[in-house]
């Protein structure tokens, strides 16, 4: 058996038979973490001392007759989740040093499933980029051409799990972060419905958007971790009260019926058309399962981008007006007054992109731009989340390209913000309306780079999205590819 | 132009970040150009239209006024860059 390629209902059933130990299957992983990540920087932190330690309890845990379906399974954690004990940087500056006094909801739940923490995933600055360039650590690189980025902001988890260095990793997605790095890295990645999961202890970026998820290779293995991540909780006001969910008992139901609509407004300039072409490859496989396609529209997808970078850095204006320099590690050196170790620890602590976000939140939310902005936008943020409530009185999901591009090389979008914000242009009209989102792979460009397909779908009707994906992987063999590492050791 | 060198000022120091000087016009330039992106929404129509601030509609939780957090000031002053006695210390305020 090939530990690297193994599902995770695999593992479970080599590590109950006994084949496998949790503590051989987390060095294995720690073995191939310490021979490619040198080359993708894919991780901030590596916790192998912890992972053996937590491998040997659930080894403990297997020997007692306990069987959970993660028990023993190594992953890592997007460096975005509060690990007690463990830093969490959120890949800034600002929190290079910060070791947080508690668990994130979503750690304490896949510790207490009995998963193998490896370490905490790269990532973009506070979740804010779509390339992971943003990263104080340092890009991370792309496992399928070292040059290209793996896209952002959950970079670092969507390269892990290509590179197979890890079978399972934790994302966010505020704006795409799970979906886009998914496409570009070649994985399966979903951005549950807004609520599901517990955004206590994830770092805030924009708390009416953010959402965390499961990267993985297959659909099968994201409706495992999402069962687990997913649950109220008391600690998140906005959590929902039915968050729970069991999504791995429906991946198998036929697709015979299921009305697919395709936006016309995702397939037209702008859209490579490599990329559209496997996608409407995808579309006719799906129709060739019985699926029944319709052409429908989301006119104001147009909008979602410019609605965003009103709502999003708002929000994240406010967010990060906690990191004031007195409370959270960084502190700029030989200041003035209390202004100025403000003004000095924001500005040396901040990077680049996370200041300009700051800024435009801070401009739009101020005295006399409130209504011309801010407001506004929360108006058109209406009309897009109409857009899908009319789409869904007519069809079950919606199905389109996650990307307008496949990866793109590293540098080619860092001095161009605005070109880099449309590299979400797909995604971030989910994140607006809430619904859940999730991206497959469904072919390559001729240069092997991978494409992705987004599924869409109505407010929890994750488990559905799932199960669509998962038929899809039944039929195709496009998540089963893995790129060519340097290095052949492990 | 909504970005102009002054504008950036103001709003950094709202923002509380010193910018320096070097740095101001290229900043602007940027911010400009992403506030032109986000001028575009000036042109949807969006009369009698409700404004969106959240996914759920749920009401705001409510849970029996009773103390739950445990004493743990210690453990969450450990990442403060300047602590003593259980307390922040920052450049002095009053003279």
């Amino acid at each position: 058996m090939d530990l690297s390629e193994a599902s995770l209902r695999e593992l479970r059933d080599a590590l109950r038979s006994r084949r496998v130990s949790a503590r051989e299957l987390a060095r294995f992983y720690l073995d191939r973490v310490a021979a490619h990540n040198p080359a993708l920087n894919a991780f901030i932190t590596i916790t192998e001392a912890e992972a053996l330690a937590a491998a040997t309890a659930a080894d403990g845990r297997l020997a007692a007759g306990e069987e959970g379906a993660l028990l023993g399974i190594p992953m890592a954690h997007k460096d975005i989740f509060c690990t007690e004990g463990v830093r969490t940087t959120c890949a800034s500056r600002m929190l290079e040093q910060f070791i947080a006094p508690y668990n994130a909801t979503v750690v304490e739940r896949l510790r207490a499933a009995g998963m193998v923490m490896l370490g905490k995933l790269n990532m973009d600055e506070f979740a804010m980029g779509s390339s992971n360039e943003t990263s104080h650590f340092g890009a991370v690189r792309n496992p399928w051409d070292l040059q290209r980025v793996p896209g952002g902001s959950s970079g670092g988890s969507a390269a892990a799990v290509a590179a197979r260095l890890v079978p399972a990793a934790t994302g966010t997605d505020t704006g795409g972060s799970i979906r886009q790095p998914a496409a570009l890295c070649g994985v399966t990645g979903i951005k549950p419905t807004y609520g599901r999961v517990s955004r206590y202890g994830m770092i805030a970026f924009a708390s009416s958007l953010d959402q965390g998820g499961p990267l993985a290779k297959t659909a099968e293995d994201c409706a495992l971790l999402l069962e687990a991540m997913a649950g109220h909780d008391p600690r998140d006001a906005t959590s929902h009260p039915e968050a729970a969910g069991t999504f791995a008992a429906t991946l198998d139901a036929p697709l015979k019926g299921l009305r697919v609509g395709v936006p016309e407004e995702f397939f037209g300039a702008g859209l490579d058309p490599e990329v559209a072409a496997a996608v409407e490859a995808g579309i006719r496989i799906l129709a060739a399962q019985g699926a029944v396609i319709k052409p429908i529209h989301l006119s104001n997808n147009a909008h979602a981008v410019s609605t965003y970078y009103v709502l999003a850095p708002a929000e994240a204006s406010s967010n990060l007006a906690r990191f004031d320099g007195v409370r959270y590690t960084y502190r700029a050196a030989g200041v003035e007054d209390l202004t100025d170790l403000y003004q000095r620890s924001r500005y040396e602590g901040f990077g680049a992109e996370v200041r300009r976000r700051i800024l435009i939140g801070t401009y739009v939310l101020s005295a006399g731009y409130y209504d011309a902005y801010y407001l506004k936008a929360q108006q058109v943020r209406s009309l897009i989340r109409e857009d899908f409530r009319q789409a869904f009185a007519e069809v079950d999901v919606i199905v389109g390209p996650t990307t307008p591009t496949a990866a793109f090389a590293l540098g080619d979008k860092a001095q161009d913000p605005v070109a880099m914000y449309l590299a979400d242009i797909y995604t971030i009209a989910v994140n607006l309306a809430g619904i859940p989102a999730m991206s497959i792979p469904c072919g390559f460009t001729a240069g092997g780079l991978p494409i992705g397909m987004q599924l869409m779908g109505n407010y929890f009707t994750d488990g559905l999205l799932l199960n669509v994906a998962h038929r899809f992987q039944q039929e195709t063999d496009w998540h089963r590819q893995r790129p060519a590492l340097a290095s052949a050791k492990g | 132009m909504a970005f102009d060198a002054e504008a950036v000022i103001r709003t950094a120091h709202l923002a509380r970040i010193s910018l320096p000087a070097a740095e101001v016009a290229a900043v602007a330039e940027q911010l400009e150009r992403i506030m032109e992106m986000v001028e575009a929404l000036r042109n949807v129509p969006t009369e009698g239209v409700g404004s969106m601030a959240h996914p759920l509609d749920l009401e705001q939780p409510l849970r029996p006024d009773i103390a739950q957090n445990s004493d743990r000031r210690e453990a969450l002053m450990q990442n403060a860059p300047a602590a003593r006695d259980g307390l922040f210390l920052v450049p002095k305020v009053i003279e």
